[in-house]
């Protein structure tokens, strides 16, 4: 590996930063993810560490006790210069269903008139592109997604709402994404996916991982209303496709 | 069972936390104010990891429903068991029927009722720590109940802890966060020689302060935060990061408060003074 320069640095006594180049770029996120993988399985154990991949950066969190910073410091350069390209984690594509009714996409004519494209065009525009999960924060569940076509970019609004709802697709500068449970927010709504982003009662809560694909395909309300019940009752099943590593 | 007659302004079952999800956007939780909460635990011989109330600037009033061994601490309120005044961090036996009411805040924000055992609400990935909408409930309603197990006799070994109030204190002892470095040592002067009071904005997710210092331009990408992040927004705000806050996040994380300094903080309210202090 070895293949960028990186900056660590402490963050408190439970937590170590390592940065690479502070660009939106695959090449940098697989290369984070390959050297998570490799901690992981080689150098950290996983019981006692958190690890959060996000853009262009690791953060590690050990919270039992203080961490050495300089010591470890060391050891992950080392680590970083002898890590050879393993296999990584599988990556995925999921197909995620989206109805773009003006039910559900209350800004979705707003959008329209902003970007002067027609509403079909826009979900055209929407669902042909795959977006890359550069992260997962801010909300249990809520995917940071990256590759959203130029043409796209509208600015959000500005007053935020005190209530979107849970599964709203919005769009906001350089980013879409969906809220994966109610709260407050100034993205611009342009539609709905019924298929829930998390679920606690699951060993692993949000099917998703840093490093996967989405792609957004739109769905009617009759779909809509059949895939809610499955995704509440547990049986939907995700359409999924192993990308190559 | 024990039967929540009044639940008080914010009222919530915690533990230590939920760990192991952050990179799944889940916030750590737990208590508020870890060192209060850990010494009742440890009064009582529990699981430092068992479940104990978390009561919020009016306090609730409750019903025990079987006997049982508790003990409460961190601000300070006036509390009674059957209209009989107690005090905080020293064990009291209860029995079948017996009420406990929370009064008036005297000092501080936040405190805790550890019982015997712990409180048994339901375990969400790994933690009994209330998180809406991950647990089912955010806070106590009137007339809700939660769990514990029975526990007619027990002799602790100390009944009682004179420790050190650190209520009163206000400084916050903070390391360097991530990008201080990237700031002018110029623009951050007034960071360690001024006071700050806590602004209108303070809940369980994060605090914010009242004054502000100079704002800056730096961008950078969202990266992971922390409870006890210190971050700056463009305009100067500062808002620290509690048990609550989100996982992530895209403004520079100047500080970091230790563990002593979340606790310290956790107990301060609106207009409340606190100043940081490098460690």
């Amino acid at each position: 590996m070895s293949k960028y320069s990186l900056s660590i640095r402490p963050f408190g006594v439970h937590a170590i930063l390592i940065e690479w180049p502070n660009k939106v770029e695959e090449e940098i996120l697989d290369d984070i993810l390959q050297f998570n993988f490799y901690l992981k399985s080689n150098c950290l154990n996983v019981a006692k560490w958190e690890i959060v991949p996000a853009y262009n950066s690791l953060t590690l969190i050990l919270k039992e006790k203080p961490i050495n910073f300089n010591k470890l410091k060391n050891k992950l350069l080392e680590w970083y210069s002898v890590a050879i390209k393993v296999t990584s984690e599988p990556k995925y594509l999921w197909r995620l269903p989206v109805c773009y009714s003006l039910e559900y996409g209350i800004d979705l004519e707003e959008v329209s008139d902003k970007l002067q494209m027609s509403v079909s065009d826009l979900i055209h525009l929407h669902t042909s592109h795959q977006y890359t999960v550069y992260g997962i924060g801010f909300l249990p569940g809520f995917m940071y997604l990256g590759g959203l076509p130029k043409r796209l970019e509208v600015a959000r609004k500005a007053t935020p709402r005190l209530k979107v709802n849970k599964g709203a697709v919005g769009l906001a500068g350089k980013q879409t994404g969906i809220y994966p449970q109610e709260s407050p927010g100034g993205w611009n709504i342009i539609g709905n996916c019924p298929v829930s982003m998390f679920n606690a009662q699951k060993q692993d809560p949000c099917f998703v991982r840093v490093g996967d694909k989405v792609q957004f395909y739109e769905i009617a309300q009759s779909e809509y209303d059949l895939r809610t019940i499955e995704s509440e009752v547990g049986i939907y099943k995700h359409e999924k496709i192993l990308l190559d590593a | 069972m024990l039967k929540v007659l009044k639940s008080g302004f914010y009222t919530t079952v915690q533990d230590q936390g939920r760990l192991g999800y952050l990179n799944k956007g889940v916030p750590v939780s737990g208590f508020m104010d870890s060192f209060s909460a850990s010494k009742l635990n440890l009064l009582l011989d529990n699981d430092p990891n068992a479940a104990v109330i978390e009561v919020t600037m009016t306090g609730p009033t409750l019903e025990f429903e079987a006997d049982t061994y508790i003990c409460f601490g961190g601000a300070e309120f006036s509390i009674t068991l059957n209209n009989k005044p107690l005090q905080n961090f020293k064990v009291y036996k209860i029995q079948k029927g017996d009420i406990l009411s929370y009064g008036r805040l005297l000092k501080g924000f936040r405190n805790y009722l550890a019982i015997k055992k712990g409180f048994n609400s339901p375990k969400v990935l790994g933690s009994r720590s209330w998180y809406f909408p991950l647990t089912s409930q955010s806070h106590f309603k009137d007339q809700a109940y939660v769990n514990y197990e029975a526990c007619s006799s027990y002799n602790p070994k100390i009944s009682e802890w004179h420790i050190d109030s650190f209520i009163d204190e206000t400084i916050l002892e903070v390391t360097r966060g991530p990008e201080f470095e990237f700031f002018n040592p110029k623009d951050l002067e007034r960071l360690f020689t001024q006071e700050f009071s806590i602004a209108k904005d303070y809940n369980r997710m994060a605090y914010q302060i009242e004054q502000k210092i100079n704002g800056h331009k730096i961008s950078m990408l969202t990266s992971a935060t922390l409870p006890g992040t210190v971050q700056l927004t463009p305009s100067g705000k500062l808002i620290i990061l509690m048990k609550d806050g989100q996982t992530t996040g895209g403004y520079p994380r100047l500080l970091q408060l230790s563990d002593k300094a979340i606790s310290i903080l956790a107990q301060k309210k609106y207009g409340d003074f606190v100043s940081f202090k490098l460690s």
